[in-house]
């Protein structure tokens, strides 16, 4: 019967004695701690009588019981999560019954004829991966179909960052952004609304401040200075006279210069036109391919390849022309005007050295005055 | 435009995503300080509690000076402390002439203070000063038992709050399975008059009694404690009601057609659809009710030209 009266939460394992009342206070300490712990020992044991009749299983370490869900009602923490509103996608999507189905982590790669991955580094169909663009008819004078492809993905990103970030606006909104994602607005984006003005430091007004004092032909010699204005930390101009005879050492410099800025533009041209070490790369590779599939036809000796293609991959980045053979047509072409129309500057056919087809495509870049659109490969 | 702020390494973003709101959340943390003076007694006071609950506390040991917590203003860099250090529940001590050995103990709920109790600590026993076997001595981070004794914490407002935050910053984790080889210690809370609370922790040994439930025998393991209730603040009304909030994803689901009841237990309904008396096969046909038959009968009356036919034997 006693047992009915104490309050018992087992979520917690706790007993609540809420009839128990001291009649007097006792009068010493441990009078009082010992009939605390009598009492105590009851409660537990009747904690411990519902406890360990609950069924429980056995385990290596002892039984094991499961707890009902605690009775006595505790706050939280913190809020409960808020569900994220759906994206525009997202809703679209439902609108639409379109479904998400898994992709492959790989896909075949028909160019080089393995399995490569759908996304990131080495991926398939990589844009950068084209050594080659074919030219149509329509395509715009004076363009450069490589940088505009390039551009072209550029805006794709961006526009997806776009929609990402209204997305996040959108689930800030209601406050269901995800944990580790923090928007922290660098200027309103209210029209009408001024962003709030940076606090510019000394440093930086003191920079402004001289740049504009010696903004003048004289470097600011002669301009009226404010009261506590230090004098410029740079007083003359900034000028280096290199010598006019030629020679070694000092002498050499100026050539230098204009050396560096020449090989600065070739170098540049060159890279905007085409990719011609990819482009060799590339063209070996398939060589390479086909010619194992015709060993391997003939004699089947794989193995024998394999020290073969290593020693050219070595040769080839130490730049030592190891004897390769390489045959190769290119029709090198020009504009004419403004039309659209090309015109065939030139045929070059190479067998040979691949190294060598390299330094020649690189030398003619350089010295025509006629830029190369495209080279294709016959 | 709108900047977004994530964090560089899996690590911090781990952490961060370990902080957010859940729905089934993690014990609470502790945060253990003090103010500008503190006395040998609270300074013990307060290692111990960190002592009781190492597995989830943080101790901060620096004085603060701008900490009071039921003042308004003074609890800014307490709410910082609980930002930063991801607690909910705090113990706060102080000693001034007017509180001597002064605890303030308090709960936030979203880094806000949720409620808050005062309590002075008078006849102090610091864990040292209990001799018995250490063989027996709590494991850290077992779950504990609570024991509450007395009419006060029922009655007076502000033992009933003190045991619910007693309750809160001691018993750790709510869990679904437990160990009942673990159960090694007790937290017995007695209300003395009505405002102070006797708090001491035992060891529990579990002896053998002849039958499933072993015998309990508590031993006291110290620390024990007089709290003296001061001051206490209790939550908003609305902000109870937020934080008071489960989970509507939690919670069981409906199933139809069973209902419980506390006398005769688990009652359920069962449908049978209706039955369809006139299909049902019987076991014996009467020739009468054969159609034909019948409508022969009626064509016969009609004509009177009924061709019998010779009775076969049954």
């Amino acid at each position: 019967m006693e047992e009915q009266q104490y309050q018992i939460d087992l979520g917690n394992l706790m007993a609540f004695d809420s009839y128990h009342h001291f009649p007097s206070v006792p009068c010493s300490r441990e009078e009082l701690v010992n009939e605390c712990l009598q009492k105590g020992t009851k409660l537990v044991q009747a904690i411990a009588d519902a406890l360990f009749n609950l069924p429980s299983t056995e385990d290596l370490d002892g039984p094991i019981v499961t707890l009902p869900p605690p009775t006595t009602r505790l706050p939280r923490e913190k809020p409960l999560p808020k569900r994220k509103p759906p994206t525009k996608w997202e809703l679209f999507a439902k609108k639409r019954g379109i479904r998400q189905h898994k992709k492959d982590k790989l896909v075949y790669d028909e160019q080089t004829d393995t399995w490569k991955r759908r996304h990131g580094y080495d991926r398939v169909n990589d844009d950068n991966d084209i050594p080659i663009i074919e030219a149509k008819m329509t395509d715009e004078p004076g363009e450069d179909p490589f940088a505009k492809r390039r551009a072209e993905k550029k805006q794709r990103v961006e526009k997806q960052e776009k929609h990402r970030l209204q997305n996040l606006k959108q689930a800030s909104k209601v406050g269901a952004l995800p944990s580790h994602v923090q928007l922290a607005a660098t200027a309103l984006p209210i029209t009408g609304m001024q962003a709030a003005p940076r606090k510019v430091s000394k440093g930086e007004l003191e920079n402004v401040a001289g740049m504009a004092a010696t903004a003048t032909a004289s470097g600011g010699k002669f301009d009226k200075k404010l009261p506590g204005e230090k004098p410029p930390k740079h007083e003359k101009k900034y000028r280096k006279f290199l010598p006019v005879v030629e020679g070694s050492g000092m002498g050499s410099l100026e050539r230098q210069q204009t050396d560096k800025v020449l090989n600065k533009l070739i170098s540049k041209n060159s890279h905007e036109i085409l990719n011609v070490e990819k482009a060799v790369n590339m063209y070996n590779v398939k060589k390479d391919k086909k010619r194992s599939r015709q060993q391997g036809k003939s004699s089947s000796t794989s193995s024998k390849m394999k020290p073969n293609k290593k020693s050219f991959k070595k040769t080839f980045k130490k730049g030592i022309c190891k004897q390769r053979e390489v045959k190769m047509k290119f029709i090198c072409l020009t504009y004419v005007g403004s039309s659209n129309l090309y015109q065939v500057l030139q045929v070059f056919y190479f067998e040979g050295d691949n190294v060598l087809i390299v330094s020649f495509v690189k030398s003619f870049l350089g010295q025509k005055g006629h830029r190369i659109l495209y080279l294709y490969q016959l | 435009m709108l900047e977004i702020k994530t964090p560089k390494t899996r690590r911090a973003k781990r952490v961060i995503e370990k902080r957010a709101p859940k729905l089934v959340e993690n014990g609470k943390k502790t945060l253990i300080l003090h103010g500008t003076k503190t006395s040998n007694v609270l300074n013990a006071v307060l290692t111990e509690i960190y002592h009781l609950k190492k597995d989830n506390s943080v101790k901060y040991t620096r004085r603060n000076d701008n900490i009071r917590p039921f003042e308004s203003g003074g609890e800014t860099s307490l709410e910082f402390f609980s930002l930063k250090t991801d607690c909910s529940l705090f113990v706060f001590g102080s000693h001034s002439k007017k509180r001597p050995d002064n605890l303030v103990l308090g709960r936030t709920y979203d880094h806000h203070i949720y409620d808050l109790v005062e309590v002075g600590v008078e006849n102090f026993k610091s864990m040292k000063s209990f001799s018995y076997d250490k063989k027996m001595a709590p494991q850290i981070g077992s779950k504990p038992f609570f024991v509450f004794i007395g009419e006060g914490f029922e009655g007076v407002e502000e033992l009933k709050h003190l045991k619910e935050i007693l309750l809160d910053l001691f018993r750790g984790e709510v869990v679904a399975n437990l160990n009942l080889a673990g159960l090694d210690r007790v937290f017995v809370c007695t209300a003395v008059s009505s405002n102070k609370v006797f708090l001491t922790h035992c060891a529990l040994r579990l002896k053998k009694s002849g039958t499933v439930v072993p015998r309990m025998e508590l031993v006291e393991v110290g620390p024990s404690m007089d709290l003296v209730v001061r001051r206490h603040r209790l939550p908003d009304d609305n902000l109870r009601k937020e934080a008071m909030k489960s989970a509507p994803e939690l919670a069981p689901k409906k199933v139809k057609n069973v209902s419980r009841d506390a006398i005769q237990g688990k009652f359920g309904k069962i449908y049978i659809p209706d039955q369809q008396v006139g299909e049902t096969a019987l076991p014996y046909k009467a020739k009468g009710l054969k159609r034909e038959r019948r409508e022969a009968k009626m064509k016969g009356e009609a004509n009177k030209q009924v061709v019998k036919k010779p009775k076969q034997d049954s």
